[in-house]
């Protein structure tokens, strides 16, 4: 590939004022977004919100009712053939054929972007070896597991090298084991400089692979920037301790009023006091010598900067789906449960 | 933007695509055979006896045009079945993002139906033999027959791909095409001569595409009984020549149809 040496930043994606109504439904209300090329944007939204439209507008598979939306360059609806010759989709839902071999699948679809027959063939071949499918390469996809319909889907979207790669969920539904792959295989085609942009409802992938995120719901931005920008606005790190017996809250609380910036929140259902406060680790550490001066039981105690969940939770009034496992606390390592388990 | 030459190797190539199911999924070409070597048998040798057909010419030979006629229509309705399930399973939209020709997903889908048509022609022809149908005449003639029933089957196939593309789900294609497809092959001289019919029946079945398919494959053939007057119907009397003309009709109207609603269409 030969990208210039020289750090241009021009933007691989530009959306402007996107508009898509379906009958009395709007499920694009004016979304504006830009993707700096070689960059990774991650586009977070709950169920319904509206990503896929973006995407499939960005793909030209659908017509906007108002706005525009170019990619490298190039609009989307009247110069549609070059968009599609500069980009590569994986949708939300794998698209491959069931009655061919996952070798036939990518041959094709490298066949139908017009590279030559050997190319074609030998990169059909190279791509099966890194999405670890060598060895299913001659089986009809019909056999293969979700996982590695999903892979194989991925492979087929990068089959002619896009500029641009657009990634509708691309882990829904795989095992953390295979989400963790795909994150690699993603983020290493990022280092390689492809542009990329990826929904998703997993806030921690979005965190981990997205150099700015863009969140929508109902069709409308509600908030973009970097990851740490957009934590900031949900607001700063707190003490969370959680405590024996729940009548040693408010001693709990009282002890640590010193450290608080703001009013500390008890609850008594889970025995778990929150805390907001500035100091970092020293907090921390000044809290727990605090403590010790009590006969205050303490089951656990942790600092805990805001993460996605909570930017979430804040901005649309309700959680992003998660499918239950649990994240991790960003500075201490404590485990945190997803408390905010699946609303569907 | 495209190319002849683009439009023609990505057509090969959905059509490989498609050929390939047939031999994957030889179920599907199976059953679609097993259904008309049934008819073939059942009207020989079941109603056999009781549709008398007069002159020379027996009622196998007299049959078997006319089931060819039939099998290749329905033959055709697995276009729209087979492009409705693309569109289900997100392929439609998969091509949808590719740089390749607009019509090369209809052209492919198209000619590896007409292939699997061929497929049902031969296996039906060799039953036929079986039970007593012969080919009275030339052999340009006989490629003339089978070329008339697959061409038409082709055209037929064009407006199944746009039922498939407007309809959405294969099993609902399937229903809506046989509503179309029954009257159009039972209400003509497909298995008996069109004298058995009442005046309003017999009028539609007179100038009924399938009619003139089915008498073009008949006289091809040299399975026409001389016994049998042609009706006094310029579509009957000219059979291939409205055939074609029904071909280029059908061809005219639904190819750009269907390639309008394919670059349309979204998958949902
Ligand atoms: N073809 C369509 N016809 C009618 N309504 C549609 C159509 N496509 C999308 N919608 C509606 O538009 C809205 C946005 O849908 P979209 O698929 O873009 O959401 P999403 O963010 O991708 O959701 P999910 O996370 O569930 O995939 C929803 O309310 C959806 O019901
Ligand atoms: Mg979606």
């Amino acid at each position: 590939m030969d990208r210039p040496s020289v750090v241009v930043m021009t933007d691989a994606i530009v959306v402007e004022g996107l508009v898509k109504r379906f009958g009395a439904t709007t499920a694009l209300d004016g979304v504006d977004l830009t993707v700096a090329e070689g960059s990774v944007l991650g586009l977070l939204g709950p169920n319904g919100a509206g990503k896929t439209t973006v995407v499939r507008i960005l793909t030209t598979l659908l017509l906007a009712d108002e706005g525009r939306a170019e990619v490298v360059g190039l609009d989307v609806v009247r110069q549609a053939d070059a968009v599609r010759a500069s980009i590569g989709l994986t949708g939300q839902y794998a698209a491959v054929d069931e009655y061919l071999t996952g070798f036939e699948n990518l041959e094709m679809v490298g066949r139908l972007y017009h590279l030559p027959k050997a190319d074609a063939r030998s990169r059909s071949r190279e791509l099966l070896e890194r999405f670890d499918l060598a060895g299913a390469a001659d089986r009809p996809a019909k056999t293969y597991s979700g996982g590695m319909r999903r892979r194989l889907d991925i492979a087929a979207s990068l089959i002619a090298r896009p500029r641009v790669l657009v990634l509708d969920e691309p882990t829904t539904g795989l095992d953390p084991r295979s989400r963790l792959v795909m994150w690699e295989f993603i983020a290493d085609l990022a280092d390689g400089g492809t542009t990329i942009l990826l929904t998703t409802q997993y806030l921690e992938e979005a965190d981990r692979l997205a150099d700015r995120m863009v969140v929508i719901d109902h069709g409308r931005v509600i908030a973009r920037g970097t990851g740490d920008e957009l934590k900031a606005q949900v607001g700063g790190q707190r003490l969370e301790l959680t405590v024996r017996r729940s009548t040693d809250l408010a001693v709990a609380a009282e002890c640590l009023r010193p450290l608080a910036v703001d009013a500390p929140r008890l609850d008594e259902q889970t025995r778990r006091l929150t805390v907001p406060v500035s100091g970092g680790v020293d907090s921390l550490a000044e809290g727990l010598r605090r403590l010790e001066g009590t006969d205050v039981e303490i089951l656990d105690l942790g600092l805990r900067r805001p993460d996605l969940d909570d930017v979430f939770l804040t901005l649309t009034g309700h959680a992003a789906e998660e499918n239950g496992g649990g994240t991790t606390d960003d500075e201490t390592g404590t485990q945190v449960p997803a408390a905010t388990g699946g609303i569907r | 933007m495209t190319t002849l030459g683009q439009t023609l190797s990505d057509s090969a190539t959905i059509t490989r695509r498609n050929l390939i199911k047939v031999k994957r999924v030889p179920d599907l070409l199976v059953f679609a055979t097993l259904s008309p070597i049934m008819f073939v048998l059942l009207f020989r040798y079941v109603f056999g006896g009781a549709i008398q057909v007069p002159g020379d010419v027996s009622y196998a030979e007299f049959l078997l045009p006319g089931i060819f006629a039939q099998t290749v229509v329905f033959g055709s309705t697995i276009t729209g079945y087979s492009i409705a399930e693309d569109l289900q399973k997100g392929l439609i939209d998969r091509f949808r993002s590719l740089p390749m020709s607009r019509s090369a997903v209809l052209i492919g889908r198209t000619v590896a139906d007409a292939g699997s048509n061929s497929i049902s022609i031969a296996v039906m022809a060799l039953t036929g033999l079986v039970v007593g149908w012969r080919i009275h005449s030339s052999v340009p003639e006989a490629i003339g027959g089978f070329l008339i029933l697959l061409l038409f089957a082709f055209a037929i196939s064009w407006l199944m791909a746009l039922v498939g593309l407007l309809v959405r789900t294969p099993e609902v294609v399937n229903n809506a095409s046989f509503i179309v497809i029954f009257p159009l092959t039972f209400v003509a001289n497909t298995f008996v001569p069109l004298e058995t019919f009442s005046p309003v029946l017999r009028t539609f079945a007179e100038w009924n595409p399938v009619s003139a398919v089915a008498k073009s494959a008949r006289d091809l053939f040299g399975n026409t009984p001389a016994a049998i007057p042609v009706p006094e119907v310029w579509s009957l009397q000219n059979p291939v020549l409205y055939s074609l003309i029904w071909v280029v009709v059908i061809l005219a109207v639904f190819v750009p149809l269907s390639v309008r609603a394919y670059r349309r269409t979204a998958s949902r």
